[in-house]
């Protein structure tokens, strides 16, 4: 747990909103992240704690290798015969009484929620958490359309509150600490009041009594789904404060908007997915609080249901054969807090789509590798292997990111003009292809790097090698070369 | 082309190629808890109580001739001026209270008196041993979810046969066509520091009355 020394300033207070595009390459976008010594902090006691649970709450169920295998097949069936299951679900929804649409990417999901929303008059909607709504940048277009969106997690509370963008699949304000939360909320919420106190529960309580009348009053909702089950037509959603419960139950209108990728075949699956999510997660043997709808019941929440099946690149995935893997994702974050990377970046740098190694994989396979953004992603990572130990559906994603990188390379060979890596290699090559030219380049290259550094380090290297040192410091080279000294010292 | 068809489409021509004869899902998890832990009927219901605890929510096991009697002093321990309930909970359930109203939610009282309420007491569907859970479906002694989701304090009823061992259990028991609740502890929040505390948007106290006969 963090305790923030008094007079300090939020060191992230200055940062913007949504991301402009051009949207960065992961190190340059890594690099205030990495100057930002509250935010690591932050992150590093979240993911710690997390990671101890997690370990803890596998390590209790002796059959978590048979869950984990049972979890990959059933998601990679649910993949190979997805066409049939999107069917099937539609068909079993309909029935229910719901009304399912399709939206192929983002712009479209966008304009079926907006008009949906508009249809009711509505104009306020109560959210639930839900990267697939981030991933379309669903806030902004309703915000455009005149629509106010009330986020009710208190983390996205308080991400929405900080003009933030959120670090963390489950808990999207991990890069803050409960001093700057509370500041957000004594400037935000006037219920509050200055007095606000900064321990967990007082921010709690103050979030929960600024949310009470809006969910009361709340005509349309708009969530998310952990898993759709195609043959009954059943969402299902794992949260734990009960903001989801409300959006899901008390508003007379529910828009639910998921990824294709969610889709499980049979309601007996969930079996194994409610006890891989909630350990992998949080390391709760259950999440406090699950939730599962099957179109309108009479006289127990919503009247109208509608589900927007969402693609937006899933299918581009799902075309990989390699990357089709990375869809059996439950979003679960276990990766992220073992990984050594996103413990010291935090999530903003891996884009707008998702943070962490899963991020790293998921978004080159479903916006491709393009992009200098989208193609830096693969490199994001010490390769350490960390993230498929802990998967609970055993996504291989150092074998995924190295298959990435072979597409990066392969799309920049295509090229016409050679990439500034390519033609550095190529004059590597001509060097060391020779001893003597080496040799004379080694000194040259000694005295050059020496005189770039300070107290022996080289914070920025010039031009083209200046990639290297985005994200780290490199020590200067000593005087003398290994041979230079064997040759003075043993001749 | 409507996005529906494009959609499918575009799945269709992604897995073109790929599809074949594949193994059987791999079902080697466990679906009841390992002999070694539970014995006994008594030892389902001990874990139970443990696993409840675990969660941050109280539990009292009774006789069937006590229920009245332990909700009654569940609510005077809250202070319970006035509650609200399922219409059709078991009259044995609220026989003692002295000092409380019980308000019935039928016809379904509004959002407003929900809210104020200091209380709701139901019955439900299912409880899970290994992971400390009730689960209500609406049906009989439960009422919408609404009734267990606004009023800050919730108090469970759950008959000792109502208890099954594992996840798989209560997944097979419950029909998914009905709107389903899965209930382990108070609401609690890990949006500060990712740590769990108690307290959010539902009821910030569960208590759960266990009848043994
Ligand atoms: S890749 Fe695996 S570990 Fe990471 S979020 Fe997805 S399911 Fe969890």
């Amino acid at each position: 747990m963090t305790a923030s020394s008094p007079g300090t300033t939020p060191s992230s207070s200055g940062r913007s909103g949504p991301v402009p595009a051009p949207r960065p390459k992961f190190a340059a976008a890594a690099r205030p992240e990495l100057a930002d010594t509250r935010m690591r902090r932050n992150l590093r006691g979240a993911t710690a704690a997390l990671r101890g649970r997690e370990a803890a709450a596998a390590a209790e169920t002796a059959d978590w290798e048979d869950l984990r295998e049972a979890g990959r097949a059933i998601k990679d069936d649910a993949l190979l015969d997805l066409d049939s299951h999107l069917e099937e679900l539609e068909r079993a929804v309909t029935e229910a009484g719901g009304t399912v649409h399709w939206a192929a990417d983002a712009a479209e999901a966008r304009r079926v929620v907006t008009g949906l929303v508009r249809a009711t008059g509505a104009k306020e909607v109560v959210k639930a958490a839900s990267a697939t709504t981030r991933e379309i940048g669903l806030n902004d277009a309703l915000a455009r359309a005149g629509v106010t969106v009330r986020e009710t997690g208190v983390a996205e509370m308080a991400v929405q509150l900080g003009e933030d963008a959120p670090s963390h699949l489950l808990s999207p304000a991990a890069h803050r600490d409960r001093a700057e939360i509370a500041e957000l909320f004594r400037r935000a919420v006037p219920a509050a009041g200055p007095g606000l106190a900064d321990d967990p529960e007082a921010l709690a309580a103050a979030a929960r009594a600024h949310l009470r009348d809006r969910f009361l009053r709340a005509r349309v909702a708009v969530t998310g789904a952990n898993f759709l089950v195609a043959e009954t037509g059943t969402l299902v959603l794992l949260e734990s404060e009960g903001n989801a419960r409300m959006c899901l139950t008390l508003p007379e209108t529910l828009i639910s908007v998921a990824g294709i990728d969610k889709v499980v075949p049979t309601w007996d699956d969930m079996e194994v997915f409610l006890q891989l999510l909630p350990r992998s997660s949080t390391g709760d043997r259950m999440t406090p609080y699950v939730s599962s709808w099957t179109g309108v019941t009479p006289g127990d929440g919503p009247r109208a249901l509608h589900l927007v099946l969402l693609d937006n690149g899933r299918t581009r995935a799902l075309a990989d054969e390699v990357g089709r893997a990375a869809l059996r994702c439950i979003r679960c974050s276990a990766c992220l807090n073992v990984c050594p990377v996103y413990e010291r970046t935090g999530g903003r740098p891996y884009g707008p789509v998702h943070p962490g190694p899963i991020g790293a994989v998921l978004t080159p396979l479903t916006r491709g590798v393009e992009s200098a953004a989208d193609a830096s992603l693969p490199y994001a990572s010490t390769l350490c292997g960390a993230c498929a130990d802990v998967c609970p559906v055993k996504i291989d994603i150092p074998d995924m990111l190295v298959h990435l990188r072979g597409k990066v390379v392969e799309s920049r060979r295509r090229r016409p003009v050679p990439t500034p890596e390519m033609a550095l290699m190529r004059g590597l090559a001509w060097t060391m292809g020779d001893p003597r030219r080496h040799e004379a380049a080694v000194r040259r290259g000694a005295r050059w790097a020496r005189l770039l550094s300070r107290g022996g380090r080289i914070r920025r290297l010039p031009g083209l090698l200046g990639k290297w040192t985005e994200a780290r410091d490199l020590p200067a080279p000593p005087p003398e070369s290994f041979r230079g000294w064997w040759d003075r010292t043993r001749a | 082309m409507s996005s529906r068809e494009e959609v499918l489409r575009r799945v269709r021509e992604a897995l073109a190629g790929s599809r074949g004869a594949r193994p059987p899902v791999p079902r080697g998890y466990a679906r009841r808890l390992a002999a070694a832990d539970a014995e006994t009927r008594a030892d389902v219901l001990a874990l139970f109580t443990e696993r409840v605890a675990d969660n941050r929510a109280a539990v009292r096991h009774v006789g069937a001739d006590e229920a009245g009697t332990a909700v009654a002093a569940a609510l005077w321990g809250r202070e319970a001026k006035q509650i609200v309930v399922p219409a059709d909970l078991p009259f044995g359930w609220l026989a003692e209270l002295d000092g409380v109203r019980a308000l019935a939610d039928a016809p379904a009282v509004d959002l407003d008196t929900l809210a104020a309420a200091d209380g709701v007491v139901t019955g439900c569907a299912v409880a899970v041993a290994q992971t400390g859970t009730v689960v209500l479906d609406g049906g009989r002694a439960q009422g919408r979810r609404a009734l267990t989701l606004v009023p800050g304090y919730h108090l469970c009823v759950v008959h000792a046969d109502q208890i099954v061992g594992t996840v798989p259990e209560a997944v097979g028991r419950l029909d998914p066509a009905r709107p389903l609740t899965w209930i382990s502890g108070p609401s609690a929040t890990y949006g500060i520091e990712t740590t769990r505390v108690e307290g959010a948007h539902g009821p910030r106290h569960l208590e759960i009355i266990l009848i043994e006969d």
